[in-house]
């Protein structure tokens, strides 16, 4: 047999030779990474990374179905029917309105998912905490403000998914999954129980209880201590526990140096009359640009009114006369609603961009006030003195005396269509309706989708 | 591994036989003219030794003495065996009648000749396609070859075509087959941003294609590994040949109409339905019709004289068909050139090409120049080398989406009274300084005449190649090939499309661009040899593929003026960005073909792949596969009979996968785009799954090919089961991870099914008849989705439902009009206790269940050649058909045959409506604006199926004679028409349909204001220099 392959040259030969190694070289190659997303063991490993995804849990919890709104307007719309007229279009909200909701309602299914994917943004800013290395301030900051939103979603879910503090024995009642490590793949541990009211409420104290300590006195657009003292005044309330409750308010109102606005009216509207700042007032808030962010509490409270420019709505939510009527003459407040084709709007909502407040510090007195009033003591100041604040800012004559449904109905007034109603309803276990304040159909279903793909979850009574 | 198999090839071929040897000559011509034909094999019966005719036609063999026969091939004509008589033999061929002798591409630098396959491929020749007005080579697969499914989908030029080998075999990946040009496994999918999916295809000329295998089975299949299980796409382009320098011209023109228009009403029928909608109205609220504030008023005043301008009540019969204001008739102009030659050591075939087609809808226009050249240099008696380049340009000028106020065919809506021309300003109605809240709707129209969205893409394939012949028998080849896509896309939208571009007030100026690396290397050994009575061949190589695409957009806002149209002259830049995606591929391949004495043949092949989209867990896959066939013809006990001619049995197993599944889909990812408060944030965005591998098919196949009365009549039969697991679906988990599902293997599918094919050559002699038919079946069949809802398409009536094939239409069955007062009725399809359905009817849509009511997915394909010549004449006549499927109309039916809910026009079939008690009818009473039968239900679901009249085409060759004093070789005048005719029962436009904006493995068959396909008529003249 004659073999051509003398005939190759040498060089023929070594490059065959070559192109052959080089192509069992290739598979290296084969360990290429994507560009607009980055694997997750690239995503966590510097003080930047971290930094990083801090920004993108405040981006969860800013989302509609979150502390964009959507939780607020879901304990408006469940606990006042008496005030406002919901005329919206979406069938989730509208049974929510009418307490028929279903298990598969789609805002019951948002909220929850949304406040579990912030809390699993969260979880991934703890586990990386050690990363931050540049200040001990620094890396305390970020850890608070990471337990601080956690914390946030977890009192949020429990509020709205479980039975409420009081409601038989919350020690034993189902709360809601506490997930509290990042998830990384899926196992047998991601299809976890319901953490009793309890557990999911000492997590939460827990949490808040060490943001605040962690936290700086102010932090720009993120949360501070005193976000974090109040929305643990808030848990505190919650629990019955009105001396740790009045004390954290009494914290905060001494501690932050913020002061009630001079002006009521001055807490909103910022974008369009502002230029986007934060209000003084606002302890917690979460920010709404033109190039992010959502505020649903304008989109369903909000109107498109042709004499102010900027607003914005889907002019579902009409305010009732009657809730109008409830005002004192001469309450700065009375007139805090606009007339538009037949229909009062609240002008807390009209505007789209700026801030969505989730606390602001007028709550801190109205907290301070009731713990003292209850608990017969006047730490910071007396109940009386607190109340009278709230109202001359207002315009409202001092009172002389003051009684708890004083202060109760004084914070329903001021905290109006700022998401409280059904929490105050439950909290002070009054009716909703004709429904009373523990009925289960003021309780939120388990998402179907997830008692459906999650076995160990139990569903709440009534669906 | 592979260097053991490296030994075990080396070690094969160190057999030697020796025998004294002798020199036999001669040379080959054409029997038809008598011309040399260069290129011709021509192999020592029962060995090796092979030669080829040079340009003249002559050749030279060395051959031992034990060597009685020559057998001469050559593509497109029928094998000859010659019995060597003297040193010198001369033969003259036959053309090809039967394709039993036709050379297979196999992949891989493989062949077989047709007789000796195992695996199933369907092989459609470049000239059955050729000067075909079809821009792209997919869509004229159509009714070529047996079990592949071809769907255009919509009359617009360039879009995306759908095509289904066996049936489709995934729900959520990538469905297409693999297209293979010249050995780079090519960029297919769309580039698209905007009006549906475009069709990458396009920037390749079909005129430059010698063939088409398509690997349908896993025998076949298997050698492309994770890429195969929706069939494989071999094309392969012209080479050159030696022998005289051929020149071809050919020009093409003609013109195009949509196949159909649909009876729409006029403008009296149009009244008589409206004004009768809203008398029911009135009835019911008990307002006399001529109050100031009926509906019946409100129909006059407000309805029908203010979209006429007032002229409806003067005029009542003046009617504006907005067909007539979208279709247009389009011309069709088409030059080709192609040049093939060469010598023995220098072979080259080229071409160029332009094309100008205009659409049938108004405002799409499609521009294409093409060039190309294939060269093949012999450097030396143990190499060659070649380099293949095409360069193309393709400018199309695009329409929105269906699902787009700004679609032409979306004016089908507008009321009949409406001019096309506003009578105060003599523009477009619509059209500012012009009351824009005329017509109805948006008049389309306004974004032909005031907006521009042009695709150009600039595309290079281009691939070289050396070519060593290390041994007897033996030889090495690489390759290196580019698959380079350079896409831009420009779109400008004037202030009068304000009502459709709502940010448009001052202009708005849209940019992106797409930047598509397909880069593939490839390198193998091939071995044949003969060794008394076995034949072997094998091959072993490896590949490897890398893809990259950027991607880029700017969007502007606020320009000067309309003369201002790019976005350096916008005054905010609304939108940008950039992004970029990558996937790999490397693999190695064996293949052995093993056949004893013509008769028994056994073929194997087994593939690895790797890839940049698979788990780390599941990095590397192995697709291994076997076939077998027997040739009874050659046995004894056949060998002489005179009916059967030739006969085969085959059958073959193999494991093939699907790796179209996205890329970085297995993944833990995190995203950039959490920001917040204008800081940069990230998030996490997908969980990982190391497990996460291409989807698995497993394929068996058995066939028989026959061949009876000489081989006039040839045929295969085959029938095939296809099972797919690993299905990649979205899995629900809990919500409390952070995360609402996870991409996983879980899914299970399965396609089964049966081909025919038949060859005939019913005439022969100087009026030559013959016929090619092929049909095949397919039943697909979800069997595992893991209870996840999977639903898409128009209103979501498109499901994956277990027990039926992917994409059924799901959804309330409608039970007609109740007599008695015009309800329109439904089915319960609730549950009886026995488990069967309850067939009572209701008026109440909620208390209808969903059912399974069609299916997209046709019973039967089929497609039937007749090609007839006599001295002079040939003529073709194609048809296709698809057999058995459904459509869904509801996307416009909600609007349109809805008995007048809205005020759009209707279908003149809603004329039947029921009027009084007693009328026995389908279309519902009329009733405005209340809904009356107008949901979603399988009133819109109607039958799909179709026989087309594809291609007929009458040409004259004049002969050689004829022409001499012209020095001109070949003139042949012809006439075609695409699309002549269509026999089919649907009841919209035209049955080969799928609506671009809900395109997708399950969302199909649905009609959304979609375009008919073109009817085109061609004047053709093909000269050859």
């Amino acid at each position: 047999m004659k073999i051509l392959i003398n005939n190759m040259s040498n060089y023929f030969k070594a490059a065959l030779l070559l192109g052959t190694i080089t192509l069992v070289s290739c598979e290296k190659r084969l360990d290429i990474a994507p560009t607009q997303s980055i694997a997750d063991n690239l995503a966590l490993n510097t003080e930047g990374d971290v930094l990083v995804t801090l920004v993108g849990a405040y981006d969860g919890a800013q989302s509609g179905a979150a502390y964009g709104g959507d939780i607020m307007v879901l304990n408006d719309l469940i606990g006042n029917s008496t005030n406002i007229n919901f005329t919206g279009t979406f069938a989730g909200l509208s049974d929510a309105y009418q307490t028929q909701m279903v298990s598969d309602n789609s805002f019951a299914t948002g909220t929850w998912a949304a406040c579990y994917n912030t809390i699993n943004r969260c979880n991934n800013v703890l586990s990386a905490i050690a990363k931050v290395t540049s200040s001990t301030a620094k890396r305390n900051s970020v850890e608070g403000e990471a337990l601080m939103l956690r914390a946030s979603m977890y009192f949020e879910l429990v509020r709205l998914y479980a039975k409420f503090v009081g409601d038989g024995d919350y020690a034993t009642n189902p709360g809601v999954p506490l997930v509290l490590t990042p998830t990384g793949n899926v196992t047998d541990a991601n299809y976890p129980a319901r953490a009793t009211v309890k557990a999911v409420y000492d997590q939460v104290i827990a949490d808040l209880t060490k943001a605040e300590t962690l936290l700086p006195n102010s932090n720009g657009n993120y949360a501070s201590k005193w976000a974090a003292a109040a929305q643990l005044s808030r848990v505190h309330l919650m629990v019955r526990d009105y001396a740790a409750a009045r004390d954290a308010a009494n914290r905060v109102i001494t501690g932050s140096g913020k002061n009630l606005a001079a002006n009521f009216g001055s807490n909103w509207f910022t974008f369009i009359n502002n230029a986007g700042a934060t209000p003084a007032e606002y302890l917690f808030s979460l920010k709404v640009t033109t190039q992010d962010g959502t505020n649903s509490q304008n989109t369903y409270f909000g109107r498109a009114i042709g004499s102010i420019p900027g607003t914005a709505g889907r002019s579902d939510c009409k305010i009732r006369p009657a809730h109008i009527a409830a005002y004192e003459n001469g309450d700065f407040r009375k007139t805090y609603f606009i007339l538009n084709g037949g229909n009062n709007y609240t002008l807390k909502h009209l505007d789209r961009f700026g801030d969505v407040a989730i606390i602001r510090l007028a709550e801190m007195f109205l907290t301070r006030a009731e713990c003292n009033q209850r608990l017969g003591t006047t730490i910071g100041a007396t109940p009386l003195a607190d109340i009278n604040r709230i109202r001359t800012r207002v315009g409202l004559a001092s009172l002389l005396t003051v009684t708890l449904a004083d202060i109760t109905k004084e914070r329903s007034f001021e905290l109006a269509f700022e998401g409280h109603y059904l929490i105050e309803a439950k909290r002070l276990q009054t009716p909703v309706g004709t429904l009373a304040w523990n009925d289960a159909k003021l309780i939120l279903p388990i998402p179907r989708r997830e008692t459906d793909v999650n076995k160990n979850l139990v569903q709440n009574a009534g669906y | 591994m592979r260097k053991k198999l490296l030994v075990g090839l080396f070690a094969l071929f160190c057999v030697v036989v020796a025998h004294a040897q002798t020199t036999v000559s001669g040379k080959v011509t054409d029997a038809a003219n008598g011309a040399p034909l260069g290129g011709v094999t021509v192999k020592a019966k029962g060995t090796a030794v092979t030669s080829v005719t040079g340009a003249d036609g002559m050749y030279s063999i060395k051959v031992t003495s034990s060597v009685k026969t020559l057998v001469f091939s050559y593509v497109g004509f029928t094998d000859m065996e010659a019995p060597v008589r003297g040193t010198s033999v001369d033969v003259a061929l036959n053309s090809a009648v039967s394709n039993l002798s036709e050379v297979i591409v196999t992949g891989f630098g493989g062949s077989q000749i047709k007789r000796e396959v195992t695996g199933n491929i369907a092989r459609v020749k470049g000239k059955d396609i050729e000067y075909m007005p079809t821009p792209s080579v997919d869509a004229a697969l159509q009714g070529k070859a047996a079990g592949v499914f071809v769907n255009s989908q919509s009359g617009k030029l360039g879009q995306a075509v759908t095509v289904r080998v066996r049936g489709n075999s995934s729900i959520s990946a990538n469905s297409q087959p693999l297209y293979v040009l010249d050995g780079i496994p090519m960029t297919s999918n769309s580039q698209s941003s905007y009006g549906g999916a475009t069709n990458p295809l396009v920037d390749l000329n079909p005129n430059d294609i010698e063939s088409i295998e398509v690997l349908k089975d896993a025998s076949a299949g298997a050698i492309f590994g994770s890429r195969a299980a929706n069939g494989v796409v071999l094309i392969t382009t012209k080479k050159g040949r030696a022998g005289k320098t051929q020149v071809t011209f050919n020009y093409q023109t003609g013109a195009a109409e949509a196949t159909k228009r649909l009876a729409m009403l006029n403008s009296e029928e149009y009244a008589t339905l409206i004004l009768e909608g809203a008398k029911y109205r009135d009835d019911l609220d008990g307002t006399p019709l001529n109050d100031p504030d009926s509906w019946t008023t409100y129909v006059k005043d407000g309805v029908m004289d203010y979209y006429s301008y007032g002229n409806w009540s003067k005029d009542p019969k003046k009617t504006y068909d907005w067909q007539d204001a979208v279709f247009q008739k389009a011309p069709y102009r088409q030059a080709d050139l192609q040049i093939r030659g060469g010598t023995d050591k220098t072979k080259f075939f080229s071409s160029f090409q332009h094309l100008e087609q205009t659409g049938t809808m108004v405002g799409n226009e499609l521009t294409r120049t093409t060039g190309r050249l294939n060269i093949d240099q012999k450097v030396n008696d143990w190499l060659d080398m070649g380099v293949s380049l095409s360069l193309s340009r393709t400018l199309n000028r695009r329409l929105p989406d269906d699902n787009a106020f700004s679609n032409p065919l979306q004016a089908i809506a507008l009321m009949p009274m409406n001019p096309f021309t506003d009578p105060n300003t003599g523009l477009p109605s619509g059209a500012p300084p012009g009351d824009i809240n005329i017509p109805l709707y948006y008049n389309p129209i306004l974004s032909v005449d005031y907006a521009r969205y042009a695709q150009e893409v600039y595309r290079t394939f281009g691939n070289a190649y050396f070519k060593a012949y290390l041994a007897k028998g033996l030889t090495f080849q690489t390759e290196f090939g580019m698959d380079y896509l350079s896409q831009n896309e420009e779109g400008y939208f004037q202030s009068q499309t304000v009502r459709n571009q709502t940010r448009a007030t001052r202009g708005l100026g849209q940019n992106r661009g797409a930047f598509v690396t397909n880069y593939n290397t490839q390198s193998y050994f091939n071995y044949s040899t003969v060794i008394r009575k076995h034949n072997i061949s094998a091959t072993l190589g490896t590949q490897y593929q890398q893809s990259q695409a950027k991607y880029n957009f700017t969007e502007g806002l606020a320009f000067p003026s309309d003369s201002y149209q790019k976005i350096a002259s916008a005054a905010t830049i609304s939108s940008g960005s950039s992004s970029q995606t990558d996937f790999r591929f490397l693999s190695y391949f064996l293949r052995g073909n093993y056949t004893f004495d013509e008769k028994y043949i056994v073929s194997a092949s087994a593939r690895i792949d790797q890839s940049s989209r698979f788990g780390k867990n599941s990095r590397s896959g192995f697709f291994p596969a076997v076939s077998a066939g027997w040739i009874l013809s050659n046995e004894k006990f056949l060998q002489d009979n005179k009916l059967v001619s030739f006969l085969k049995l085959r059958a073959s197993f193999g494991i093939v996968g699907n790796a179209e599944i996205g890329n970085f889909p297995q993944l833990g990812l995190f995203s950039g785009d959490a920001g917040y408060a204008g800081a940069a944030g990230q998030r996490p965005s997908q969980l990982r799954n190391d497990n996460l591998k291409w989807e698995t098919t497993n394929q068996f196949d058995i066939g028989i090919d026959f061949g009876i009365l000489n081989n006039r009549i040839t045929g295969e039969i085959d029938y095939y089961i296809k099972k797919t697991d690993g299905l990649l679906l979205n899995v629900n988990i809990p919500a409390t991870t952070g995360f609402n599902s996870q991409v996983r293997n879980v899914g299970k599918l399965e396609n089964r099914g049966f081909e025919f094919v038949l060859n005939t050559q019913n005439l022969i002699g100087a009026f030559k008849w013959n016929t090619s038919f092929n049909i095949a079946r397919n039943i697909g069949k979800v069997t595992d989705i893991q209870g996840q809802i999977i639903e898409g398409g128009v209103s979501s009536m498109n499901r994956v439902q277990e027990g039926y094939a992917v994409g059924v239409f799901y959804t309330p069955q409608y039970a007609g009009v109740d007599p008695a007062n015009g309800n329109a009725l439904f089915y319960l399809n609730t549950k009886n206790a026995d488990g069967s359905l309850n067939k009572g009817t209701t008026s109440n849509y909620n208390l209808a269940q969903r059912v399974v009511v069609g299916d997209p997915n046709p019973d039967y394909i089929l497609g039937i050649t007749n090609n007839f010549s006599y001295k002079g004449f040939d003529a073709s006549i194609f048809f296709n058909g698809v057999l058995g499927n459904e459509n869904n109309i509801y996307g416009m039916g909600r609007y349109s045959s809805a008995s007048m809910l809205y005020e759009d026009n209707n279908t003149a079939d809603q004329l039947r409506r029921w009027q009084k008690p007693g009328d026995i009818t389908d279309v519902p009473q009329v009733r405005l604006y209340r809904v009356n039968g107008s949901q979603a239900s399988s009133r819109y679901i109607v039958d799909g199926s179709y026989i087309r009249l594809r291609t007929v085409s009458l040409g004259y060759t004049f002969n050689a004679k004829q022409l001499s004093k012209f020095k001109i070789e070949r003139l042949r005048l012809y006439v075609s028409a695409q699309n002549l005719l269509t026999f089919t029962n649907y009841t919209y436009w035209d049955p080969e349909v799928n609506a671009d904006s809900f395109d997708s493995n399950i969302a199909k068959g649905n009609d959304f204001y979609t375009s008919p396909q073109p009817r085109t008529i061609l004047f053709g003249v093909n000269v050859g220099f």
